[in-house]
């Protein structure tokens, strides 16, 4: 016993060693899923805190921007109310509508930290668990799609972007309706991959690629970009498609938290079918 | 020597800080991401005790982790880093010795002896770390890529920081 003990001092710049790097890469295996974000949650409290106090002083520089673009924006959702448009028909009757029910509501949030020069890139909001936001609810801003709410916790949330290597979205072409799924393999923070788009689908430079719809998360057709360009290899079924994305990841500011109101219900639903 | 303490802890919480809220939103080309705090590491005193050494190193790492979500990681590189750095000054040994009361900086052992010391250990945190940030060996030649160029960028912010913040006696 007393040898062992010698022998764990005298080498005991190694032990230490073990044991910490044993530490670390427990932390690192229960993170890489990006669902465990179970550390995050905790720690989230005390960054955020760090990130949000630097965040507010560098608001001012942005003022003017960020109002222009929420001008832009309210100009664009008043277009969309009723009383911009003129009626043509003199008899109405009203009746209380009840063929549409409400699916998706939008949170809105404010980006206090950022990252899109790392092969994977989070975001953390200024709004948590205590304003309604729940782990895997998209993220999308006024130009498109963002990412995926990978940690909660009471006044914060983490964000993997989709400039993350887990992240695959469902997505489709706007003209043709071919479904096919977005990732991002690294490099320029603007360029995304889109996959699984079979071989006889036309499609031309500058098409619209949307949400499909099919994840329960994000609502179908929201921007994710175009295409920038496209190639098929001889005697591949697949397209080998490289987007644009129409969101700028470099000048996130104001972004909006996506709830499906219905996702536990789909989600029951999707269960029963495995059984 | 209490001043020594002072330093070092007040180095540990500056770096740290500067790293996440200046180092880490430096885009050079979406490549090359400098990670500076490490130098919390190299500044150690020589007569710091080993498991101090791991210990800072591993807090070191941890503060990062907790600021950028890469929980673990920078935790991993920095405890093999300091675990390498007894090993690397011995590699380095300068013809001045290793006397008490000098510190292992440009000031004390002159710029020829900082670079091949930093440069060694820069490279095993970088490579350490960004081979577990991807996870895979997939991009093997793009994550080399940016493992060299973001030691080269990391060093030549801390050759810069020290002859900003080290007076010439």
């Amino acid at each position: 016993m007393r040898q062992l003990f010698a022998f764990l001092i005298k080498y005991y710049f190694f032990f230490l060693f073990a044991l910490l790097e044993i530490i670390a890469f427990v932390m690192i295996a229960n993170n890489t899923y990006y669902q465990g974000a179970r550390m995050l949650n905790t720690a989230n409290q005390l960054t955020g805190g760090v990130y949000q106090s630097y965040n507010d002083i560098f608001d001012y520089l942005y003022l003017k921007q960020n109002n222009r673009i929420l001008a832009e924006e309210n100009a664009n959702l008043r277009a969309m109310i009723e009383k911009s448009y003129v009626k043509f028909t003199t008899s109405e009757i009203t009746i209380h509508d009840t063929l549409y029910k409400q699916q998706y509501k939008y949170i809105d949030a404010k980006v206090i930290s950022n990252s899109i020069g790392k092969r994977n890139n989070y975001l953390m909001l200024n709004k948590g668990y205590n304003q309604g936001i729940r782990n895997n609810m998209a993220v999308v801003s006024s130009n498109g799609i963002v990412g995926i709410v990978n940690g909660v916790s009471g006044n914060f949330s983490s964000v993997m972007s989709l400039l993350h290597s887990e992240t695959k979205i469902s997505a489709k072409l706007k003209k043709t309706n071919a479904a096919g799924s977005v990732t991002w393999e690294g490099g320029s923070y603007k360029k995304g991959t889109l996959t699984d788009i079979p071989s006889h689908i036309r499609m031309m430079t500058g098409d619209t690629v949307i949400t499909s719809g099919f994840s329960l998360d994000f609502p179908e057709g929201i921007m994710i970009g175009t295409i920038a360009e496209y190639r098929l290899n001889l005697g591949d079924n697949f397209y080998k498609i490289k987007i644009n994305y129409s969101t700028d990841f470099n000048k996130l500011d104001y972004v909006y938290v996506v709830k499906n109101m219905f996702k536990d219900e789909q989600l029951k639903l999707k269960e029963s079918q495995h059984e | 020597m209490n001043n020594i303490y002072f330093l070092n802890i007040s180095r540990f919480f500056l770096l740290i800080l500067l790293q996440v809220l200046v180092f880490d939103n430096m885009q050079l080309n979406g490549y090359i991401n400098p990670y500076v705090y490490v130098l919390f590491i190299l500044l150690l005193p020589f007569e710091t005790p080993q498991w101090l050494l791991l210990i800072s190193a591993f807090l070191l790492g941890f503060g990062v982790d907790l600021f950028s979500d890469t929980m673990g990681m920078h935790t991993a590189a920095c405890v093999f880093m300091a675990f390498c750095r007894p090993g690397v000054l011995r590699l380095v040994f300068s013809s001045k010795d290793y006397e008490v009361g000098i510190t292992p900086g440009i000031n004390d052992l002159g710029f020829n002896w900082f670079i091949r010391y930093s440069i060694i250990l820069v490279f095993i945190h970088h490579l350490l770390f960004f081979y577990l940030e991807v996870f895979n060996f997939h991009e093997f030649f793009y994550t080399l890529g940016r493992v060299i160029l973001s030691t080269i960028a990391t060093l030549v912010l801390i050759i810069i920081g020290q002859y900003l913040f080290y007076k010439k006696k």
